[in-house]
């Protein structure tokens, strides 16, 4: 009975951890003997096209693929790190927290714009705003928000329509929803204007971005807050059956990182890869071959709305402020 | 006199190197200085911004129903960006337990004040600089202190003094290669006054022994004064010379020339043969005197003006002219004709006096080994050479010894017979030398002998 408990309490890590897995790929399951393990938040579908490159390039080579939240990235990566070769997040905050931490390796052969990298370490790789998306069917007959003061009056305006039809990130468990209403609050009191109308609406909430979008297109929510810009803009060549919104007030954009674990095992492939990675991502994109948006290198790291690599991203992930946040946040939200 | 000099070392050299040897020690001096006041600076600056980065941390602590609470403005760590983009570690520490930020990070609990302690650490294998303050906070029924810890990595500050070091350096470089130009300029500037000295003393004439008038530094004045008074004794002996020279003159002839009209008179008075005859030789013995006499001081003079040439252009054939007009007499009592050929004119720059001396004890050699009624040549040409040619038909120099005769009281073995000290062609050839000239005897084909002084 010991030795069976014993047993299940070994085994346990690897069943838990097969299934805390938002996705698990593995690219070119071959004869190949060495695997890079990248454990990143951004969907398979996206990523695979540039996994893809890089194995083309050195077919001797496969990778494992993980897929996991933005924060359940940071915990994961700080409990084993060795055993992910690279991190790639979109929660830039919890990344460059990870890499002054001393986790990451430094890349001194990549050559990178300094806006687009922290410490040599940290590389950014895609420029991604914060969208708005709504139900086309919905906003058929009214003028359709462009701002968080527009979007404001037009719920204030109908609140029975809106009612339950609302949906945002829930920033207590994503990392990236977290930044974004961090990043929201720093700029304007408008974001609290708007979780408040949007708490008093009974908002629903959610983990990631691609629910969101699911539920908005099949019509279950009407507005979506702070939803990844490029995960609904690829949807959107397909679904018509919903609008993105950029608010010209203020766009809030992101920028997806990754970086080398410094217990890497594989410090040349990872190297490679990150570099592979780049290299794509900064054709702007006309090539196609990456479903990612580029790195909007015409912002030149100038343009205040990208939220800039600094270590001032550690700000609101101090255990002080992050617990002051959530109760302002949730005072206004879960009412 | 010899012109080697016992040299060693150099004034200038030694001036130079000492000069270039400071400026090397300045320059590595302020190298060293102004780096380190740099780095003193630079440290400064990264502690005044850490400083305020924990103000701005601690201001936003507040009691709120006893609990601590920290909003602290985004500011706080973005005032810590660098270039170097330098990792960031803070704490925030409410009465020695751990508030929030890096546990891990040393956390001075001795000292709790409302000053700011800046220290240099190792916190996760690097080198940070760390600021902390701390503050009381006090509410209804608690006082609580909060403490504050900020600290940076040195990446942008050792970016930073690299570029420092390396600017400084450069300029060191610059300033050393500046002093070194001044130095070489300084040098030749101290060196000058004496170059001058020297340049002044070199171009003095010959009989200028004047002192060196022109202002000399105050290092110079004991050297100038010593050469001054040095060259007034040695004026003074030189003008004791000429002046003994000029009274001897005055003193042998004078009475020579008394004796021998006393012996001229006395010849007239007396009548018997050997009388007349012992008369007769004590004046040719008289004569022989005042030659000899006058040809020694002619020598000594030759000699004293010989060191100290006084040149000035000088026409020979006015010489030769004057020279003979006023031998005619002499000349005319033995019925020998004194002729003049060649050129019109041949200007050479030569001492007058030493020419007239030199040349009149030729002619007067020419006269006195003349047979009655005969002709001496005086062949005067200008090319290639300035040179006079005299030529008589006496018996001609002596084969056997021609190379003895111009020294010293030499004379021929066939010219017994007549009065000479042996100083005639000693002085002319020294008159020659003393030209930068030669004075060449031989016996021409046609008979007697022919002497050529040619400058």
């Amino acid at each position: 009975m010991r030795y069976l408990f014993a047993l299940i309490l070994s085994l346990w890590p690897f069943v838990s951890g097969a299934q805390d897995w938002e996705d698990r790929q593995l690219f070119q399951a071959g004869n190949t003997a060495q695997t890079l393990r990248i454990l990143s938040s951004t969907d398979t579908s996206f990523f695979a096209p540039i996994i893809e490159q890089f194995l083309s390039d050195t077919p001797a080579w496969s990778v494992e693929y993980l897929v996991t939240t933005t924060s359940d990235i940071d915990r994961k990566f700080r409990e084993n790190p060795d055993q992910f070769d690279i991190i790639i997040s979109s929660a830039m905050d919890l990344q460059l927290k990870l890499v002054n931490d001393g986790f990451a390796l430094e890349l001194s052969g990549i050559d990178h714009p300094e806006w687009a990298q922290w410490r040599q370490r940290l590389f950014a790789f895609t420029t991604e705003p914060a969208a708005i998306v709504i139900n086309s069917r919905a906003f058929k007959d009214k003028t359709i928000p462009q701002t968080r003061q527009e979007l404001i009056h037009a719920l204030r305006q109908q609140p029975d329509l809106f009612r339950g039809k609302l949906g945002t990130y829930d920033v207590r468990q994503s990392g990236v929803g977290y930044l974004f209403a961090t990043q929201d609050a720093r700029v304007s009191e408008t974001y609290w204007r708007l979780m408040e109308v949007m708490g008093s609406l009974n908002a629903r909430l959610y983990c990631c971005s691609g629910e969101m979008i699911d539920d908005v297109a099949s019509g279950k929510l009407l507005v979506a807050y702070n939803v990844l810009g490029s995960y609904a803009a690829a949807r959107r060549q397909k679904d018509p059956r919903f609008e993105i919104i950029l608010p010209s007030d203020f766009p809030t954009t992101m920028m997806r990182t990754g970086f080398v674990s410094k217990a890497t095992q594989h410090v040349d492939a990872s190297e490679r890869f990150i570099q592979k990675m780049i290299d794509i991502q900064s054709t702007d994109g006309s090539t196609g071959s990456s479903r990612l948006p580029p790195l909007d290198k015409s912002l030149q790291g100038t343009n205040p709305s990208v939220i800039s690599l600094e270590p001032a991203l550690m700000t609101y992930l101090d255990g002080l402020k992050r617990r002051t946040f959530i109760k302002e946040w949730m005072s206004a939200v879960v009412q | 006199m010899t012109d080697t000099v016992n040299v060693s070392g150099s004034l200038r050299n030694r001036l130079t190197l000492t000069l270039i040897g400071g400026a090397a020690m300045l320059a590595a001096l302020l190298f060293f200085v102004v780096r380190g006041y740099a780095a003193q600076i630079a440290q400064q600056g990264q502690d005044s911004i850490l400083e305020a980065s924990v103000m701005s941390i601690l201001d936003a602590a507040i009691l709120r129903n006893g609990d601590v609470e920290v909003d602290f403005p985004y500011a706080s760590l973005s005032m810590l960006s660098t270039a170097a983009d330098d990792r960031v570690f803070y704490s925030i520490y409410q009465d020695y337990s751990l508030l929030s930020g890096y546990g891990d990070l040393p956390h001075n609990t001795g000292q709790l004040g409302d000053r700011m302690a800046h220290k240099t650490t190792q916190f996760d294998d690097v080198t940070v600089r760390m600021a902390t303050a701390s503050r009381m906070l006090v509410g209804a029924d608690t006082r609580t202190t909060i403490s504050v810890s900020v600290a940076q990595t040195q990446d942008a500050l050792q970016v930073t003094l690299a570029r420092i070091s390396r600017n400084v350096a450069l300029f060191g470089t610059v300033f050393f290669l500046l002093s070194v130009l001044l130095s070489f300029w300084a040098t030749a500037t101290t060196i000058r006054p004496l170059q001058r000295l020297t340049t002044s003393v070199t171009k003095r004439g010959p009989k200028d022994l004047s002192p060196v008038a022109s202002p000399v530094p105050v290092e110079m004045a004991a050297l100038v004064s010593s050469l001054n008074r040095l060259m007034g004794r040695l004026d003074t002996s030189l003008k004791q010379s000429e002046d003994f020279i000029a009274e001897a003159a005055h003193r042998v002839r004078t009475p020579l020339a008394t004796v021998r009209s006393h012996a001229e008179a006395t010849l007239q008075r007396v009548d018997r043969d050997e009388n007349r005859q012992a008369l007769r030789a004590m004046i040719r013995a008289i004569d022989e005197s005042s030659r000899a006499a006058g040809q020694l001081l002619d020598h000594a003079m030759i000699t004293f003006r010989a060191d100290h040439l006084e040149r000035s252009e000088v026409d020979l054939v006015d010489l030769l002219h004057e020279l003979v007009l006023r031998l005619t007499p002499v000349a005319d009592m033995r019925d020998i004709n004194l002729i003049i050929t060649g050129d019109r004119q041949v200007i050479v720059a030569g001492d007058s006096i030493l020419l007239q001396n030199g040349i009149r004890n030729l002619i007067d050699n020419a006269l006195k080994y003349s047979p009655a009624e005969s002709d001496i040549t005086i062949h005067v040409t200008a090319l290639p050479t300035p040179q006079i040619e005299i030529r008589d038909q006496g018996p001609g120099f002596p084969e056997s010894d021609m190379d003895k005769l111009v020294s010293r009281f030499s004379r021929g073995d066939n010219v017994k017979g007549i009065i000479g000290s042996g100083l005639g062609l000693t002085i002319a050839q020294d008159v020659a030398q003393a030209h930068g000239g030669t004075l060449t005897l031989s016996n021409p084909n046609g008979g007697g002998a022919c002497v050529t002084f040619s400058l």
